[in-house]
């Protein structure tokens, strides 16, 4: 990892502080898009409590966090400090039951997929 | 150029896909942020190609995006992406 850029301090400390942290663009609320939306949803779905990042309201943290997770969009999923995937894993991961299972045996609350 | 011949030639030369699907789906991103005029913001890929066997599906991505470059920092807005090696295509 390069350790040039300070605000990937930041961002490691919020993925250590946190067991579920998405970086999404708006709020759970009120996502900016459909794509942070849908990952809202399915965090929903499964009953995770999470902490989001909204990067459309942080322009260091946007650029920071593509070149943390050497991944070019949002939104990005993080499970005790490791790197999930965006949208279409989440999705994919949430249909075939894996997210819920991932999530468990991290220790994390979680519903099973309907 | 238009943006999804890039795409289909970019990929087809990193990826040597069995199948590739562009689908521009910008119209049904109108008025949304990074839209633009002319469409070419929005896109779905479906790809089937060997290169994904034995491959996670965060690392199968990353393929996509390294063999799309710096169209992922500028012209395309969005990108969603089904990856599937050749056996898993062919599954029921």
């Amino acid at each position: 990892m390069n350790e040039a850029n300070p605000v990937f301090a930041r961002i490691q400390a919020d993925i250590d502080a946190n067991p579920v942290v998405l970086f999404m663009k708006g709020t759970p609320v009120f996502p900016q898009c459909g794509f942070s939306a849908q990952v809202v949803q399915v965090l929903s779905l499964l009953g995770v409590k999470f902490k989001a990042f909204d990067i459309l309201a942080d322009d260091e943290l946007r650029q920071g966090i593509k070149e943390f997770s050497n991944w070019p969009t949002i939104p990005q999923l993080y499970v005790k400090g490791e790197f999930i995937g965006g949208c279409d894993i989440v999705r994919e991961m949430y249909q075939s039951g894996e997210l819920g299972k991932l999530l468990r045996d991290k220790g994390i609350e979680a519903q099973a997929a309907a | 150029m238009r943006i999804a011949t890039l795409i289909q030639a970019r990929l087809t030369e990193a990826l040597a896909p069995t199948r590739l699907e562009i689908i521009d789906d910008s119209a049904r991103h109108v008025g949304h942020a990074g839209a633009r005029p002319g469409g070419e913001s929005h896109f779905r890929l479906v790809i089937v190609a060997a290169a994904f066997e034995g491959r996670s599906r965060l690392e199968r991505q990353r393929l996509v995006y390294a063999a799309l470059g710096d169209l992922m920092a500028g012209e395309i807005h969005a990108l969603a992406l089904t990856t599937s090696s050749p056996s898993e295509a062919a599954a029921p």
